[in-house]
């Protein structure tokens, strides 16, 4: 499938023109991180003398530590629940078709398209009431059930096509549901569980809303509603923000280079079976 | 714990749009009042109309966009420039909304990278703070979005397209039908799924937007930029308005479905032929 040189060319054009305006920011946040902090630097440009401590500043200014501790808690609280509820429900409503599972899933895909501010108002009061505002499980108890509808429907998707032939062998050697389920089922479905993972980990750590309402303190926040905090604060020393930008969206980027491969084929496959 | 945190507030939501609640006082019952504020106060309209601006920006583009990048890749599929161009135009969606709002920010200001190369190429007089700009910040909001969600159309259209089935490219070929045609023929009936799923997630970002907003611009000048999930965030807990939040949130959701059910029908339907 040659196409004539000339539409090559002006693909690979087009391909080049699009990643330039995609890498732009990145380079235009790293450029600025590193002029000399507190000035109002112009354009894209190296500096002089590139100041790598402004990384180490924004590190301590903005609390890095105790805000990476507490994303890895959330995150730590929300996707390891959130992957297994899902996926025994998933396994419930897509391979062992429970009586009643139609309409459990078709309530699942009712929230499948809700936006978050469409609950958040009541989510607050509902917080409050528990007394639970300004902890962090202000975030991590509703994050899971927010994430529920996406992630069922993430699992049935994959437990819909799991082969009845291999539950149909292990029922008749005597194998109960629950070992069903977590000897041949569960890691047959590895994949599909795996990428829900990164999937989950990354919604997670970039949450900026919940975060933002729900809990006032930033350092018990998730990366992204302390980001949002730092801007208030620090919004006017450019470098400072841009480094303290770099710093939070790294571990997501670290995440995503590192599973690229499995997560692309997961959201090849996954997103489009329904 | 999906009823507790998602059905229950969806009933509350309802039941709130229903009373005029500053918070923390007694409610009074308000009936459908709330919601004849949304529809008839001009400048609620307006922010909803603000968000339908946004699609054009956050969904059509980037299908656009993705379409053409997805084709591009699949003819020089090979090469490590598809490769490398796949991976990079997905960084943005993995990185934090709010830091894609800062760097953009930054760049869109009155001496940021943008102005700098308007400059450069002969445009110094239309450079100007773009997201301080009543004419310009909605659009330049919109390109934020489309910026994010490019490299997800991408991948989304190119994974259906590696299913097609190579001899009906052969057998377009055969009948003589050019790129276009072919493109027309073949590429776009087998990807109509694809395209749904993308058109889905992108309609729903945009009616939701919330993230870059509230970063970039904080739904200013004026009101240029506000959309309903920067107001039902504002309203809610600014303004201690938890009724008409709450109606303008109802709203927000019916909107959402109302816009994704039909294109999710539309592929349905589209898949059976």
């Amino acid at each position: 499938m040659i196409g004539s040189r000339r539409e090559v060319i002006s693909g690979r054009v087009l391909l080049i023109v699009l990643m330039a305006v995609t890498v732009l920011p990145f380079v235009s946040l790293l450029t600025t991180a590193l002029q000399p902090s507190g000035t109002y630097p112009s354009g894209l440009a190296w500096p002089a003398h590139p100041q790598w401590g402004n990384f180490t500043q924004a590190f301590e200014a903005a609390q890095m530590g105790r805000l990476l501790e507490s994303s890895v808690l959330i995150v730590a609280g929300v996707v390891p629940v959130s992957v297994l509820i899902a996926t025994m429900a998933g396994f419930a409503i897509g391979h062992l078709r429970m009586p009643g599972g139609r309409v459990v899933f078709l309530l699942f895909l009712l929230g499948l398209t809700l936006p978050f501010e469409g609950v958040i108002t009541p989510l607050y009061y509902e917080v409050q009431g528990m007394g639970l505002l300004n902890t962090r499980w202000a975030i991590i108890l509703p994050l899971i059930g927010l994430f529920m509808p996406f992630s069922v429907y993430w699992m049935r998707a994959h437990f819909v096509t799991a082969p009845g032939e291999l539950t149909d062998a292990a029922r008749t050697d005597g194998v109960n549901t629950w070992q069903l389920f977590w000897r041949i089922h569960v890691p047959l479905a590895r994949p599909a569980i795996s990428s829900l993972t990164i999937l989950l980990f990354l919604w997670t750590w970039n949450q900026f809303l919940l975060a933002i309402v729900l809990v006032d303190d930033p350092t018990k926040r998730t990366m992204a509603g302390a980001l949002g905090a730092f801007q208030g604060q620090w919004g006017t020393n450019i470098p400072l923000l841009c480094a303290g930008s770099l710093i939070i969206l790294v571990p997501t980027l670290v995440v995503f280079l590192a599973f690229q491969r499995h997560f692309v084929v997961a959201l090849l496959q996954g997103s489009l079976k329904g | 714990m999906y009823g507790l945190f998602v059905l229950r507030p969806l009933g509350l939501t309802i039941q709130y749009s229903l009373y005029q609640w500053d918070g923390i006082g007694p409610s009074t019952w308000a009936g459908l009042g709330n919601y004849t504020t949304v529809f008839t106060d001009p400048a609620l309209l307006a922010i909803i109309g603000n968000a339908f601006k946004l699609i054009v920006a956050f969904s059509v583009v980037p299908v656009l966009l993705g379409l053409a990048v997805a084709v591009v890749i699949r003819r020089i599929s090979t090469s490590r420039l598809a490769l490398t161009a796949r991976t990079v135009l997905f960084l943005p969606q993995v990185i934090p909304l709010v830091a894609a709002g800062i760097a953009w920010s930054w760049l869109l200001s009155s001496t940021g990278v943008v102005n700098q190369f308007l400059s450069a190429i002969g445009l110094g007089g239309i450079t100007r703070a773009w997201l301080g700009d009543f004419s310009t910040a909605l659009p330049a909001v919109g390109l934020i979005g489309a910026w994010v969600l490019v490299g997800l159309c991408t991948v989304l259209l190119m994974s259906g397209m590696t299913k097609i089935d190579p001899s009906l490219y052969e057998a377009a070929r055969i009948d003589g039908a050019g790129l276009w045609r072919e493109f027309t023929a073949v590429t776009l009936p087998s990807i109509r799924q694809e395209i749904a799923v993308c058109v889905t997630v992108t309609v729903i970002a945009a009616l939701a937007s919330f993230d870059i907003v509230y970063i970039s611009t904080q739904g200013g000048p004026g009101d240029a930029t506000m959309v309903p999930g920067l107001e039902i965030y504002e309203l809610a807990f600014s303004h201690r308005q938890v009724g008409l939040a709450s109606a303008l949130a109802v709203v927000l959701i019916v909107v959402v479905l109302a816009c994704v059910l039909p294109i999710q029908r539309l592929a349905r339907k589209g898949g059976a032929q």
